[in-house]
This record gives structure tokens, C-alpha cells and sequence, in this order.
């Protein structure tokens, strides 16, 4: 039901692939599952020299749109952040629920790179 | 400690060249012509996403024929587990130079219908690598003996957004990487600004950075690059200054002896990664122009600025 309704708000208004750990807050409110490549940490060396990106060249890199967005907001370090791969489990469920209980900050064991 | 590695700590300047791609035969040809000039050669991971033979297979090959191996991996065609096998893998070889990289995309190549992976990004990649270095998989389950690992990792200067690229390249450091080896450039206005930044933010003190030369024989191969090859933007007036010159192969050799030498000058600079097209000897050639000593000349000598 809440994840429902998160898809319902979050598709439209960032095109939320519901990956059930979210990360817009550092990413200058640019979904990184948009990237071709579903990159978390930065643009790839593919971008295209007009900014666009390297697989869908009529798209402009989600990365570059990211960086870009990410220094208007007052938290704008916080794209330097290391985030973690993605836990293909929580897929399709709420972020919201999985923020609330902590779940979507779960990293593996022999993750030990600081954010 | 590899070769590359402690060539790097004793603060000599480097030389990697990248092997031309290698399919059933024929590796020792590949890097006969240059040998006595490099500290290492990257066996690639399926470049511009052609398949060819493994990178792991291509460094063991290496090993064998006593040339040290830089392995590339990129997260386009395999998983997590995939990768760390393959990391396992090379350890059980004794082949510490690993370079991390996204990958080109699957459209870049002859068989775009194929699935990308993507289940890691580069520093995600790293990161796996420093944690297996560390004594664990990334479940956390114990490797026994830890593997030494020296891990290094691509940043291109010439991509947009160009004011984050010295920061994506901190990250990697953050998650592991030592050395970088810059993706090749035309515009050496972009590695004079990607250098200034990295000396700025400390970069260069943290990591070995390793700018890329590119050695082509014709212009008509810059404009396959700037056509085909994700990233790389050959400006046109290079092309047609190759193209109007009266021994057009002898420009494109030019151009890209004055690329390294730019290069080579720039402060924070580490060494040089060198990328032949077809044409390996104009590697050794490139060394002779610029006056680089051979691997055992450079190893004799006292560190000296360059």
C-alpha cells in the first residue's frame, strides 16, 4: 500500500525505478536509476561533450543534472558521499517504510568504506 | 608489492601501455616491440563492448611471458560475484595491479542486444577490491591469505561535468584507488585544469595519476575516435591538421608526442599510459622521442623531477 502510493508520487515527479533505498537526498533530487548504467556514485567517462549521455545520446546525464542541482541545496557535500551497491532485494519495495526501519542503511558485512 | 606498485612508491616515473586486444593468439607479439619501456600492460576487459579474450586469461598470459599485467575489470558484464571470482582469481595468480571502470555500455558495441550488468559502479568496485585486500568478500566471509592487491581505477578530464571530475576521482581514492590512469585526451587544455585541480585538492599526493596517449597512424582513425569511441573528443582542427600535413602518419605521431610531452610537464604527473591502435611499435618510438630511459635505465637512476 505505502509503496503504492510512493511509486504514485515518485514516478511522475523524479521517475522513480522503486529501488527501495533511496538516495535523491544527496544526488541534488536527480534519480541515479534513471543512468543507463544505474550508477550511485557519479558520472561515468562516457558523457558526451554537449552533457548528454553516452547511451541515450538525447537524454542529459542524470550525473551531470545531479552535480549541477546538488550545489543549490544547502546539504550540497553530500553528493562526495560513497554510497553503497544497491540491495537488489529491496526492489520494488517503499523507501519510506525502508527508511523508517533502518532497513535501506543495511549494508554487507565486508562493506567498510566510510560515506 | 607488483612492479608498477613499487616503481610508483619509489616515486619513478611510470610507463603503461595497453595491450592491443587478444583473441586466441598472439599476446607476445603484442607487447614485444615495446617491452623494454613500460612498467606494466593493462589487459582489457572487452573495450568498447567487443568480446575478446578475458582480461583475467590475457594477465595470466602476461605473467607467463614475464610482462607485468594491469587487469582491467569493468561492471558491464558481470555481477558482484563475477567480479569478486575474478579478483580471487587473479590473487591465485599473483596479480595485484587490478584497474577498476565502469565500462563502456553495451550499445558501444557489436552486440548491443546484449544485458547490462551494472550490479556495481566503478568505486563500489573499489571498494570490493580493498575489502577482499582487507582479508574479506563482501559478505564478509574471510579470504585466507588476504590477497595483496594494488588497485587503480580510470577518471577522464575531457567528460562533462569537468568541475566534479577531480572529486569523483577523490572518491576512488577514498574507496582504494592508487593509481589512475586518465582516459586519453585531445584537448590538453582539459588535463592542464584536471591536474591544477588535482594538485590543488591533494589529489595527485594520494594517488599515482597517469594521463593516456593515444598513437594512431592515420586521420582517418581520430575521426573513428571522436565518432566512435564513448568519451573521447577529437577536436576538428587536430584532425585536419593531420589531414592537410604531406606525410599525414608522421603528423598524427607528432600530435601525439606533443601531447605527451604536455603531459609529461605537468605538475603532479606520475607517468604515462600509452595506447597504440594497430601500430605497437610507435609506442617504443614515442619513449625514444621524449627521451624516457628504458624500465631498467629508469630503475637505476635516483628519482629525478620530470
Amino acid at each position: 500500500m505505502i509503496a503504492a502510493i510512493e511509486a504514485a508520487l515518485k514516478k511522475p515527479v523524479f521517475g522513480c525505478h522503486m529501488c527501495g533505498q533511496c538516495v535523491l537526498h544527496s544526488t541534488g533530487l536527480t534519480c541515479p536509476m534513471e543512468c543507463p548504467k544505474t550508477l550511485r556514485n557519479g558520472p561515468c567517462g562516457g558523457v558526451r561533450p554537449d552533457g548528454h549521455c553516452e547511451v541515450k545520446p538525447e537524454m542529459r546525464c542524470v550525473w551531470v543534472k545531479a552535480v549541477e542541482r546538488s550545489r543549490r541545496l544547502p546539504w550540497a557535500h553530500e553528493i562526495h558521499d560513497i554510497r553503497p551497491p544497491v540491495d537488489n532485494r529491496l526492489e520494488g519495495t517503499s523507501s519510506w517504510v525502508n527508511l523508517y526501519t533502518g532497513r535501506d542503511k543495511q549494508t554487507p558485512e565486508g562493506w567498510h568504506v566510510e560515506a | 608489492m607488483s612492479r608498477l606498485e613499487d616503481a610508483i612508491a619509489a616515486g619513478r616515473f611510470v610507463v603503461t601501455a595497453e595491450l592491443l586486444t587478444v583473441d586466441t593468439a598472439g599476446v607476445y607479439e603484442k607487447f614485444a616491440p615495446y617491452e623494454d619501456y613500460v612498467d606494466a600492460v593493462n589487459a582489457t576487459d572487452n573495450t568498447s563492448a567487443h568480446a575478446h579474450a578475458s582480461p583475467l586469461a590475457v594477465a595470466i598470459a602476461l605473467k607467463q611471458l614475464g610482462m607485468e599485467p594491469v587487469m582491467q575489470l569493468t561492471c558491464r558484464d558481470r555481477n558482484r560475484l563475477a567480479l569478486e571470482a575474478e579478483i580471487a582469481g587473479a590473487a591465485l595468480h599473483g596479480i595485484e595491479n587490478i584497474c577498476c571502470l565502469t565500462g563502456d555500455d553495451v550499445t558501444a558495441g557489436d552486440e548491443p542486444e546484449a544485458r547490462r550488468v551494472f550490479d556495481l559502479d566503478s568505486i563500489q568496485l573499489l571498494a570490493l577490491g580493498t575489502a577482499m585486500a582487507n582479508g574479506t568478500y563482501l559478505s564478509g566471509r574471510k579470504i585466507d591469505p588476504a590477497p595483496h592487491l594494488f588497485l587503480g581505477a580510470v577518471e577522464n578530464a575531457g567528460a562533462p561535468p569537468f568541475d566534479y571530475r577531480v572529486d569523483r576521482a577523490l572518491k576512488k581514492v577514498r574507496a582504494g584507488a592508487r593509481f589512475l590512469q586518465l582516459q586519453v585526451g585531445f584537448r590538453p587544455e582539459q588535463t592542464d585544469a584536471f591536474m591544477r585541480e588535482a594538485v590543488a585538492k591533494g589529489l595527485a599526493d594520494q594517488c599515482a595519476l597517469i594521463p593516456s596517449i593515444c598513437l594512431v597512424r592515420s586521420p582517418g582513425a581520430l575521426r573513428f575516435i571522436d565518432a566512435n569511441v564513448p568519451g573521447i573528443e577529437v577536436p576538428a582542427e587536430t584532425i585536419e591538421r593531420c589531414e592537410r600535413a604531406q606525410d599525414p602518419e608522421a603528423e598524427c605521431f607528432e600530435v601525439a608526442c606533443e601531447l605527451a610531452e604536455h603531459a609529461r610537464s605537468l605538475p603532479g604527473v606520475a607517468g604515462l599510459h600509452l595506447i597504440s591502435f594497430r601500430r605497437e611499435a610507435g609506442i617504443a618510438r614515442l619513449c625514444q622521442r621524449l627521451e624516457i630511459p628504458t624500465r631498467e635505465a629508469r630503475a637505476d637512476s635516483r628519482p629525478v623531477a620530470v
